[in-house]
């Protein structure tokens, strides 16, 4: 049976960890290729690294970094951020990352969406959608950060980048990003119950049990979360076996 | 000491193919990525990967003229392994592309999983899964049953022969997951991206 995934995620700035992961002694803790082998070591199911580097001038280290990571770890890692041109698609899959997530550019350009996913393959096409809550039950898409709102609905939005050829979608709530208050539950289910595409959960994990309302409640095929994970609150396998025991199928440790 | 013999990986434009490279490197093998006829006629063993539509990687093979070497291969006993696109091009067509002949070393098709509406499974099947182990090959030495490996594919095989079958996995529906017929071996899995498990198969295959 196919398991939920847990998917630690790491901001990155000009190839460097930002906070870093805590959870073990690593020689540096801002070293993404020390971070991301902590990490597979631990069993995380996949990794997303998102660039938070302001400067476009930095993609080479971007590059380099990415480079590093694939060949260390043997699990996928997706990579987000600053993504703008076909160009900048395939020179990071070319580098060796999995998938690459468009955010705001793909509300700027949606047709980047259809054109990546024919020329790469939507498998490798991660649309990341940022929503605020506007009312209840509807959804607002934003991009810079949840700095700028959109004329998208967050339902409508993320049928539309399934129909352009999204292969799966990162779905972060603004409201509860850095809050350890849970997952947007009625956001997450909505927008995995309107879609055929796997759906990520992200924004506000501080429980185990967060994570287990994102799989049962919220439906989402992987969970994401960070600050749990990087300061060694909870390891990957205690997430993971708090899950089984709740009956979600995860991947354990042999 | 065993001499060391590449390993041709065969680049036609589909995918990324980095992490196989590394990933078979990581046992002290040297290899070969890219679509020189000549380079991959004088490696040892044979790697299909490839990501992407059906159609679209036959063209490519056809292009570069790979399309018989793949075949020729598989013929002569050159020992040959399908990752992902790679095992569905194996067989004789898929419902992806209607009309397109594939490599045809394996009798059967490729079909798509049931619709979402009717399995309420999402597509495409992605995410760790886990095989069961149908029948002993020197490609499955040292994995254990149940074993967990790494999928993304809207579509599966459906070899004519059972005996081809190596190994199953469910999603809604039982499909093989791991194929194998004397040199010639597929996985619909990525084993380079499926971290202990995956490795070992690939360390397999090297050591044939």
């Amino acid at each position: 049976m196919l398991t939920r995934r847990i998917i630690p995620c790491l901001d990155v700035n000009q190839g460097r960890v930002v906070k870093g992961v805590k959870f073990v002694n690593l020689k540096d803790a801002g070293d993404p290729v020390e971070c991301a082998k902590a990490y597979d070591r631990a069993g995380a199911d996949e990794l997303v690294f998102l660039d938070i580097t302001a400067s476009h001038e930095a993609r080479p280290t971007t590059l380099r970094m990415v480079e590093r990571v694939a060949e260390s770890v043997y699990i996928p890692f997706t990579v987000g951020g600053g993504i703008r041109t076909l160009a900048d698609i395939r020179a990071l899959l070319k580098a060796g990352c999995d998938k690459v997530s468009l955010n705001t550019s793909a509300i700027q350009d949606p047709q980047l969406i259809r054109k990546a996913s024919r020329r790469f393959g939507s498998q490798c096409i991660v649309v990341a959608i940022d929503a605020k809550q506007m009312s209840k039950n509807r959804w607002q898409v934003f991009t810079h950060g949840g700095r700028k709102p959109t004329k998208w609905d967050v339902v409508q939005w993320a049928k539309h980048v399934e129909k352009l050829g999204a292969g799966e979608i990162l779905l972060t709530s603004m409201d509860r990003d850095g809050t350890k208050n849970g997952y947007d539950i009625p956001l997450t289910r909505q927008v995995a119950q309107a879609l055929h595409i796997p759906v990520i959960a992200s924004g506000g994990v501080g429980s185990l049990d967060h994570l287990y309302e994102g799989c049962a409640k919220g439906q989402a095929s992987a969970v994401l979360a960070a600050s749990i994970f990087h300061f060694g609150k909870y390891t990957i396998q205690e997430a993971k076996k708090y899950l089984a025991k709740k009956g979600i199928k995860v991947r354990l440790k042999e | 000491m065993k001499t060391k013999k590449a390993i041709g990986i065969m680049d036609y434009g589909m995918g990324n193919l980095r992490s196989v490279a590394k990933a078979v490197e990581r046992f002290g093998e040297t290899t070969y990525v890219g679509d020189d006829l000549k380079k991959l006629a004088q490696v040892e063993k044979l790697i299909l990967p490839g990501v992407g539509a059906f159609g679209d990687a036959v063209c490519e093979l056809k292009k570069r003229n790979l399309f018989h070497l793949v075949r020729d291969a598989a013929k002569s006993g050159t020992p040959l392994l399908g990752i992902c696109l790679g095992l569905q091009l194996f067989f004789e067509r898929s419902q992806e592309s209607p009309g397109v002949k594939g490599l045809g070393i394996w009798k059967g098709s490729v079909v798509k999983f049931p619709s979402p509406e009717q399995s309420r499974l999402k597509i495409p099947h992605m995410g760790w899964n886990d095989v069961s182990l149908k029948r002993q090959s020197t490609i499955l030495a040292h994995v254990k049953e149940g074993s967990y490996f790494y999928f993304v594919h809207s579509y599966y095989a459906q070899p004519s022969e059972r005996k081809l079958i190596l190994g199953e996995t469910n999603y809604g529906i039982t499909f093989p997951s791991i194929l194998g017929s004397a040199t010639t071996f597929a996985v619909q899995f990525h084993p380079e991206k499926s971290q202990r498990a995956g490795l070992q198969i690939l360390k397999n295959f090297i050591g044939l």
